[in-house]
């Protein structure tokens, strides 16, 4: 009864928000997958790990996903962290320098990285809570000299290494799953109750909806601005790790380059307003998962090259266009479609029971 | 009437645009043997003749509360079009810059529509013209592209001369002159002032009965043609195209504009402040010239705090105290009405 | 001189919105030469009928008329082309253009490609001086005070050639003589041929003004009457849909707590202020709040009323002075150190200081609750559920749901929910910056009565109104501000409106 209640409450509200959207788009390319490449949601279990074209979607899409968590928060408040790439090539060439280079213990492997990224998270949200720089500007500055951190970090080399514990991260599994599904949606529900539970997601959106009134409200504006550029960095370190571990090298060059337009987009997909305010990051997760299965879908189909970013183009454009209200009435005006007389007219009632 | 020294509020981000980019240059010109002279200073316009093209159709955009992704890849689109048409089909020049312009504004007039009546995200939107436009351009070709026409030669060998020796090339003539169209039509003319408008409250500008749907449509057309222009401009600086080349250009654009102090949410900023914005660029790059000695990685750190110094003299110059005399209010009538209930 | 048919004339117009039918099946005519008021609730679909008529909304249902001919505007812009000049409600101008330019955006005058800044700053002067103000007017319209910016967009309005003229709560921050300015304009625009539309909840001004009354309720049309042969209690009850009896029982229970609120003994001092100050601001005051006391704070616009709650709730830093609560000196200024002291702040600019758009109401209720009691102790969900229905009946709010978004509601329901947001902090020093802006006449008794209600159970009351009827009704002492200086204080029981005007409109001698 309860399980009813609350599976009829979660459809009514998926139904009524933004995220229904880009569940609908997601659907529509596993749809799409599963009518013209057969082996897409094949799944096969070896060495009591699954192995399939989906499982490998969920897997590759972690380091966006992860980015595009932390981003949702910042965009959230109303800014933009343009950071996460050269956060995610710091974090791994840290990683790397300390396997190869220097003795220390397995958990400082893990945790200095991630204790540098968010520091370079606090200085992101420093510059724009206490200095008062516009935030695109302010994660530039990272988004230059990261880049340049991270090579200095490295001395300009690709670093090779090999650490079997440390190469877990991208290459283990968890109950069947590989290791980076499991830490995207550990990272992901960590940070969805933090928010949940606390009055956090309150204030983060009430920030980004309307600043001046929070500070009327007695917010803390540049705290939570702060955290949420902290919490971004800390995503993107996590990402950075993952990708070293996948490659069992760090490459402060190319590592995480156009992570941030990923992030971004996946946040946009997900429903979340550049604009600030209302978040949604389940929208984000699943904006991920879509970006990553198109990517899947182009490469199974064999698509050249060069049409690769034509396809890309007219997919974000039929997204974008689908999310619009205006365009989905045109539509509905043109084929005069009418969904609930359709409904009424299908024999749907008193089915299987 | 007093006189005070009350200067105006929105002035003063530009002020302190202007004078930190005075203070880097001599700064410079101190540091450095050489800084000082004429071919220094043109070649900051030279070399970021296209940047600064581009610049001016973005800051409309980020204007009108907007972005526009797409501008690197239509510098490469055009680029590519332009030289394969030239080069390939042999085409007369005077027919290909047309052509290569009409379809960069094409593509930001198409833009500019799907946000408009589809009421669609200028991000998403913009990076669907991202991926179209680099992917015309690789469909097209994929190689790099020479262009060995003496047309394209003469905008970049030939120019204005001042004094004996120094010209000022016909690409730096373009960008200026574009400039001060630019400046005249933010400021002076009705289209302008809708873009501030709509970039400062959408809703509200709709309410006072500013154009929104013309405006907005204009702003992405306007800034496809910027963009068409740069990658004309490029060809002919860099004597060639490649459908790869451009690639993260968005970014430096925007952040010219932003670092002149435009503000990104819309609504505030100037033309002047992203010419300074762009100046400001080509200072950083030719410090690291003239520093020479600097790894590439250090490069990049030193860019960043190049660029973090400047945004916070910036800062400082803009936050101080204004006199608050200027926003007083007073009564025509109170002292009369005053003295009549007496 | 009359014509025969009605300047504009809206035929049994219906709209909807999701969730909400706001107007279903309403008309109106408007003649030339008069000023008809339009009346009703919050909430009661006045808003919505204009901007149906001029195009922001979409009509679901009927026709409208104008000049003689079916019209069907698809944009503010074609209705002003048209002759149609609107204020809307809230201030819908754009806060980062100069003065200037809001007056002229959208209408520059038609003549060139390039617009002359001179002659344009020349007439928004001029448009400004027939509202008896004197501005830079190449500042931004930020840098001014809400009331301003509302004569700003009167101003603008009444500038043009129009041949209909809509005001939708023009006077809502304004005070008497302004209101006074305006409704000259507003008889020599009536006596030009013009048809005005006006919305107000004051109703003297409906009274001082107007020619025809329509009144709505709940969407739908009450009646079209002629002012003079409509009693102003039955007004009221045709709007509220009560019985004459019942509100003039609500105003009887009203009159008597003023009565006893009266008579009372003060209690023990809550805040003492001393020496508090900021320069260009306000100058540095004394004050002293007593428990249970409503203080009431009087002056002209631009007298430095709300400055005074600014600094003292934190919002500016002041530069001297010290605040003592309980008799303790307290230290440190920011808002959410004053909620943390047991203050609220229920600020004037709703629409830029108050809502926060893309929440819902339940979550723009709870946000001062949440902060005072801090960020990790969210409250939880059913808890939120009580207090917020609490409220939305205490004060009558008009949502369909408590998670509707609050832009969705009408003026004086989000108005309304802002109230609410800092009652329910429960405060010990509430601070009311013209709380009851845009609040229809049976709400303004409620919230009344809620302050009375309040401060008899301990609350300390600032009250900050333009209206000195509602100060004088509900405040104990009063406090009287005139260029940004305290100048008088006094105990409710010995003065009258006359004396506080006085204190108000006083120049320093030898000035
Ligand atoms: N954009 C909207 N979306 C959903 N509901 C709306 C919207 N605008 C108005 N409403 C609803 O329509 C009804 C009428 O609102 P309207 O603004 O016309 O009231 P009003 O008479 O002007 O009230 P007030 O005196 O408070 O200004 C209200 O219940 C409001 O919640
Ligand atoms: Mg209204």
């Amino acid at each position: 009864m309860a399980i009813k209640d609350l599976t009829r409450d979660l459809t009514k509200r998926i139904a009524s928000s933004h995220i229904k959207w880009s569940l609908i788009i997601f659907f529509v390319i596993l749809l799409f997958n599963f009518i013209f490449t057969p082996n897409f949601f094949h799944i096969e279990i070896k060495n009591g790990r699954f192995y399939g074209s989906i499982i490998d979607v969920f897997n590759r899409a972690a380091p966006v996903m992860l980015a595009a968590i932390g981003m949702t928060l910042v965009i959230a408040t109303g800014g933009i962290d343009i950071s996460v790439g050269s956060v995610m090539a710091i974090s791994g060439s840290i990683a790397a320098v300390l396997i190869a280079k220097m003795d220390v213990p397995f958990w400082m492997v893990l945790c200095l990285p991630l204790v540098f990224s968010a520091l370079l998270g606090a200085w992101n949200g420093l510059l724009v809570s206490y200095i008062g720089i516009q935030p695109i500007i302010a994660t530039l500055i990272l988004l230059v000299a990261g880049r340049g951190i991270a090579q200095l970090v490295t001395d300009g080399q690709i670093i090779v290494f090999e650490h079997p514990p440390f190469e877990f991260i991208a290459g283990g599994s968890l109950f069947g799953l590989h290791f980076p599904i499991i830490i995207s949606f550990g990272v992901f529900l960590i940070i969805l109750f933090l928010f949940k539970f606390t009055a956090l997601g309150l204030f983060v959106e009430s920030v980004g909806g309307n600043s001046e009134a929070s500070k009327y409200c007695g917010i803390n504006a540049g705290r939570i601005k702060l955290v949420v550029y902290i919490v971004s960095a800390l995503c993107a370190g996590i990402a950075g790790l993952i990708a070293a571990s996948n490659i069992k090298a760090a490459d402060p060059n190319t590592s995480g380059d156009g992570l941030e337009l990923n992030a971004i987009l996946a946040v946009v997909i997900g429903g979340t307003s550049l604009n600030g305010g209302k978040y949604f990051l389940v929208g984000s997760v699943i904006g991920a998962l879509i970006m990553q299965s198109l990517t899947t879908t182009i490469l199974t189909m064999g698509v050249p090259v060069q049409v690769t970013l034509v396809v890309n183009a007219i997919v974000v454009l039929v997204v974008c266009l689908i999310q619009s209200k205006n365009f989905r009435d045109i539509l509905a005006g043109i084929f005069k479609l009418d969904f609930r007389g359709l409904l009424r007219r299908m024999p749907l009632k008193g089915g299987n029971k | 009437m007093k006189l005070s020294f009350s200067i105006n509020q929105k002035y003063l981000s530009i002020i302190a645009t202007i004078s930190v980019f005075v203070i880097l240059y001599i700064v410079s010109c101190i540091v450095f043997e050489g800084f000082f002279s004429e071919m220094v200073f043109i070649n900051f316009f030279i070399d970021n003749a296209f940047l600064g093209i581009s610049a001016i159709g973005m800051t409309f955009v980020i204007l009108s509360g907007g972005i526009d992704l797409s501008v690197g890849s239509v510098i490469a689109m055009t680029g590519v079009i332009t030289a394969t048409l030239v080069e390939q089909a042999h085409l007369d020049p005077l027919i290909v810059v047309p052509i290569a312009l009409l379809s960069g504004s094409f593509l930001g007039l198409l833009m500019g529509c799907i946000i408009h009546f589809f009421d669609a995200p200028p991000f998403i939107v913009t990076l669907g013209g991202y991926f179209l436009a680099r992917g015309i351009g690789q469909v097209i070709s994929l190689e790099s592209l020479p262009i060995y026409h003496p047309f394209f030669q003469f905008f970049i060998m030939e120019g204005i001369p001042i004094g004996d020796t120094v010209i000022i090339p016909y690409i730096v003539v373009i960008f200026l002159v574009l400039f001060v169209i630019a400046v005249y039509v933010a400021h002076y003319t009705r289209f302008g002032r809708n873009v501030y408008a709509i970039g400062g409250n959408i809703q509200s500008a709709r309410l006072l009965g500013v154009p929104i749907g013309k405006t907005r449509v204009g702003v992405y057309t306007l800034n496809g043609f910027c963009s068409a222009l740069a990658g004309i401009v490029y060809t002919m600086y860099t004597s060639g195209a490649w459908s790869l080349s451009g690639k993260g250009f968005e970014l430096d654009v925007i952040s010219a504009v932003v670092i002149g102090g435009t503000l990104l949410s819309g609504g505030v900023g100037f033309m002047a402040g992203t010419m300074f914005g762009v100046l400001i660029s080509g200072i950083i790059q030719t410090f690291i010239t003239f520093q020479g000695q600097l790894s590439s990685h250090w490069t990049r750190i030193v860019i960043g705090v190049l660029v973090f110094i400047f945004i916070l003299l910036q800062r400082f110059f803009s936050s101080l105290p204004v006199s608050s005399k200027a926003t007083r209010v007073t009564y025509a009538s109170m002292r009369e009405q005053a003295e009549l209930t007496k | 001189m009359i014509e025969s048919t009605p300047i504009l004339q809206v035929k049994s117009l219906s709209k909807s919105f999701p969730g909400v039918k706001a107007l279903a099946g309403v008309d109106l005519s408007v003649w030339t030469g008069e000023v008809h008021a339009l009346m009703g609730e919050n909430g009661a679909g006045k808003s919505t009928l204009i901007k149906l008529i001029t195009g922001v909304y979409r009509r679901d249902q009927g026709e409208i008329i104008y000049n003689g001919e079916k019209v069907n505007f698809s944009s503010p812009r074609e209705a002003q082309e048209k002759g149609i000049s609107t204020v809307y409600q809230e201030v819908n101008l754009i806060p980062t253009l100069s003065v200037a330019e809001n007056i002229f955006i959208g209408r520059f005058p038609p003549e060139g490609v390039k617009i002359n800044w001179k002659s344009i700053k020349k007439s928004a002067e001029d448009s400004l001086k027939k509202l008896d103000l004197c501005l830079d007017v190449t500042q931004p319209l930020s840098s001014f005070p809400i009331a301003i910016q509302q004569m700003i967009a009167i101003a603008r309005a009444v500038d043009f050639q129009a041949k209909v003229l809509i005001l939708d709560e023009p006077t809502s921050s304004l005070d008497a003589k302004e209101v006074n300015l305006l409704f000259s304009i507003i008889r020599k625009l009536r006596d030009d041929g013009l048809g005005i539309i006006f919305v107000t909840h004051f109703l003297e001004q409906v009274y001082e003004i107007s020619d025809k009354i329509t009144v709505l309720r709940n969407g739908l049309l009450v009646g079209e009457f002629e002012t003079q042969s409509l009693p102003r209690l039955e007004l009221v009850a045709k709007m509220m849909g009560k019985d004459l009896e019942e509100f003039e029982n609500t105003e009887k229970k009203l009159d008597s707590a003023v009565q006893v609120n009266g008579n009372r003994k003060n209690g023990k001092s809550f805040i003492q202020i001393r020496g508090f100050g900021k320069k260009g601001m306000i100058y540095p005051f004394d004050l002293e709040i007593n428990k249970g006391e409503v203080l009431g704070l009087a002056g002209l616009l631009g007298s430095g009323r709300s400055e005074m709650a600014k600094l003292l709730f934190g919002i500016e830093r002041a530069d001297k002075g010290k605040i003592y609560i309980d008799k303790k000196a307290v230290s440190g200024s920011s808002p959410k150190f004053s909620i943390k002291k047991g203050m609220g702040f229920c600020p004037e600019d709703r629409k830029t200081s108050g809502i926060i758009e893309d929440l819902t109401v339940r979550e723009n209720i709870m946000l001062a609750v949440q902060t005072r009691q801090g960020l990790f102790r969210k409250i939880a969900k059913k808890k939120q559920d009580e207090i917020v229905a609490q409220y939305i009946k205490a004060l009558n709010i008009s949502t369909p749901s408590p998670e509707q978004k609050i832009k969705n509601l009408s003026g004086g329901n989000q108005q309304k929910v802002i109230v609410a947001r800092w009652l329910a902090s429960q405060p010990r020093l509430l601070i009311l910056d013209e709380p009851t802006r845009g609040i229809d006449v049976g709400a303004k008794a409620e919230i009344q009565k809620l302050i009375l209600k309040l401060s008899r159970e301990g609350m300390s009351i600032l009250f900050i109104s333009s209206e000195l009827s509602e100060i004088l009704r509900c405040s104990t002492r009063i406090a009287v501000l005139r260029d940004k200086v305290k100048v008088a204080e006094m105990m409710n029981q010995d003065i009258d409106e006359s004396a506080i005007m006085q204190a108000i409109a006083e120049e320093d001698n030898g000035n």
